[in-house]
């Protein structure tokens, strides 16, 4: 039942704004493909377009090998799940699940039988007959997902599903969204801000950025291997060292980082380096840093350092690593995985990098 | 009560009491006095007006006028609203303004307008004599502007409510494979049904009640086009007091009953909306 999903050339203006420009990808048969991106990229535009709750104003939705473009929203047979649930607040729980099967007219006994297997499915079935008030955030929304999987879509469309709610119960319910995908396989699209969330959820990642695709690519590939100077920036954290292009190293004060080959001689460029790749040495590193200031987040410490030129490095560093070093030592550090980009304007604005990545 | 020991407390006390006798004089004094005055005569009053002709009748047309006004007001009522919440378009904010025209406008100058167009010479009169259709002094005219007076309230019920209601579960319902007019009945309704019941009772309490544009536009032909509001009216003219009353406690009646009913579905509605 597992069907791809293939977006060509997608396009949508509202007025004069372009909100989505030319997106182009394919969301894989049985996987999950997360669209990630900052608010106002577009994404949830595309989710919205691949139910047909907007209109594309150019390009297409082809889903296994049937034009979805060309039909309406009623018979695509997409299951959607809306990030503030969208349940219908006057039906019970049971009637909410079944009102898919209802609408298509479906006999009053196998709408039950299917209504009782998808509560059993989200655990659900001791809240039949409550009505959405009277339940809790993450068990409306896995109402909402019952609701929307009810009538055996094609695929799964999520719109940012746990944005509403609080960093627990959404640990919770991506876990278990997990273990729910593995047992249906049904071809899943994530709708998502939230690069953790799409790092552990997706086998597919599409990042957006104001309205177009900056990469598609698996995880590790857009973690490891980000191909423009935004994804680097954007999924996961990292620093940017900004200097010049000389002999296919970027030269930054006395500080050499290499991996530029590729970029012009000369040029201005951005290196993008993962605080968990700023390595402490005990011998002669690549840059010798300050320690401005310690803070621990458990097992390992987040630590700020002053490089000779004055720009701040943020590196993670495990506590057995930091053999008591303390803020105002001097200590080298090496600076592992550089990623090098031209530098553009926008790329600046990540510099500080924010903890917990 | 120790709150009224307290300065503040003390005003409090008087506020209250100023809006007590406010609202008691000014809207329970004169009911009271309707209610005395028709039943002072006895009982045989009572019984011998509603069993007049004249009454019967103008209490049967008052019915008429007041069911087919709400029943047009509320279908188009929810039309309307729905378009005004969930459509962008441009002339959206005159609509909306226009939708409270006949809050402002006094109902004489509804009555004079309608004068204008199906009148005697009117604009519009022309095009209905020449197919032997009577608009004005007869009862399409006395409900056209009853319609007309009567617009706003369901709109305007309804239009908060499928605003904060939203989209989504609008959405929801046609990704589920619903067609528009399913989603309608089994999402949108049952969501704005407490405002819409609000509306017609608003609605029902407007037209019952409603004299100076029917006045103007009725003819005054008694036993034809003579609501019961009519009815009082004439019944004062021509000294038939007591009719008048009972007439007067009628109405009176009904409109306490609606008022009852409204301030129910107004907590109903208020109930929901406090879910989310």
């Amino acid at each position: 039942m597992s069907t791809p999903i293939v977006v060509e050339g997608l396009t949508k203006r509202f007025g004069s704004f372009r909100a989505v420009t030319d997106v182009t990808f394919t969301a894989p048969a049985g996987a999950i493909t997360a669209l990630l991106g900052p608010s106002g990229s577009g994404k949830s535009t595309v989710l919205r377009m691949i139910a047909g709750l907007e209109e594309p104003t150019a390009g297409r939705i082809v889903m296994g090998d049937e034009e979805l473009t060309v039909k309406s929203v009623q018979e695509r047979r997409v299951g959607f799940v809306f990030q503030h649930y969208a349940l219908f607040r006057h039906m019970t729980v049971a009637d909410n699940v079944g009102f898919g099967l209802r609408v298509r007219k479906e006999d009053k006994a196998v709408r039950e039988a299917r209504v009782r297997e998808l509560l059993e499915l989200v655990h659900l079935e001791p809240f039949a007959d409550r009505y959405p008030e009277q339940l809790s955030g993450g068990q409306r929304q896995r109402v909402a997902l019952a609701r929307a999987l009810a009538p055996a879509p094609k695929v799964l469309l999520l719109d940012e599903p746990f944005g509403a709610l609080d960093a627990k119960v959404r640990q919770d319910l991506r876990r278990w969204l997990d273990e729910l995908h593995r047992e249906l396989g049904v071809t899943s699209l994530l709708v998502t801000h939230d690069q953790e969330e799409a790092l552990e959820l997706a086998n597919q990642i599409v990042v957006m950025h104001e309205g177009r695709v900056e990469q598609v690519g698996s995880p590790g590939e857009i973690y490891d291997q980000p191909a423009t100077p935004f994804v680097a920036g954007f999924v996961g954290a990292a620093n940017v060292l900004h200097g010049e292009v000389v002999g296919g190293q970027i030269h930054l004060g006395s500080i050499r980082i290499p991996g530029a080959a590729h970029l012009d001689e000369g040029a201005a460029a951005a290196a993008f380096v993962r605080p968990h790749d700023v390595r402490v040495t005990s011998g002669n590193g690549d840059v010798a840093a300050v320690v401005e200031r310690v803070a621990s987040l458990g097992w390992l410490s987040r630590v700020s350092l002053k490089l000779p030129g004055g720009e701040t490095l943020v590196a993670h560093v495990p506590n057995d690593d930091l053999h008591g070093v303390g803020e105002g030592d001097t200590i080298q550090v090496d600076l592992r995985n550089p990623k090098a980009f031209l530098a553009p304007e926008s790329t600046t604005e990540r510099a500080d990098v924010p903890a917990g990545a | 009560m120790s709150v009224v020991a307290t300065p503040k407390g003390r005003r409090r006390g008087w506020l209250l009491a100023a809006c007590l006798v406010w609202v008691g004089v000014l809207l329970l004094v004169p009911l009271i006095g309707i209610v005395i005055t028709a039943l002072e005569p006895g009982v045989h009053v009572v019984t011998e007006t509603v069993r007049a002709p004249d009454v019967i009748h103008a209490l049967e047309l008052t019915a008429v006028i007041t069911v087919i006004s709400v029943v047009v007001t509320a279908l188009f009522g929810v039309v309307v609203a729905w378009v005004l919440v969930r459509q962008r378009f441009w002339g959206r904010a005159l609509l909306n303004a226009t939708v409270d025209l006949p809050f402002a406008l006094s109902p004489v100058t509804v009555g004079l307008a309608a004068l204008v167009l199906f009148g005697p010479g009117g604009w519009l009169a022309p095009f209905f004599e020449s197919r032997g259709i009577q608009i004005i002094f007869a009862l399409p005219s006395m409900i056209l502007v009853t319609v007309f007076i009567c617009v706003p309230f369901t709109i305007r019920e309804v239009v908060p409510v499928l605003e904060e209601i939203g989209l989504d579960e609008e959405d929801a319902s046609r990704t589920l494979g619903a067609s528009v007019w399913q989603t309608f009945f089994r999402v949108t309704l049952p969501n704005i049904r407490w405002a819409l019941a609000y509306g017609v009772a608003l609605t029902t309490a407007r037209a019952i009640g409603e004299i100076g544009a029917v006045l103007i536009v009725s003819g005054l032909l008694q036993g034809k086009t003579e609501t019961a509001t009519l009815f009082i009216f004439r019944a004062y003219e021509e000294r038939q007091i007591p009719a008048a009353d009972v007439v007067a406690l009628l109405l009176a009646a009904v409109s306490v009953t609606l008022l009852v009913v409204i301030e129910f579905l107004r907590h109903r509605q208020e109930r929901e909306r406090s879910r989310t």
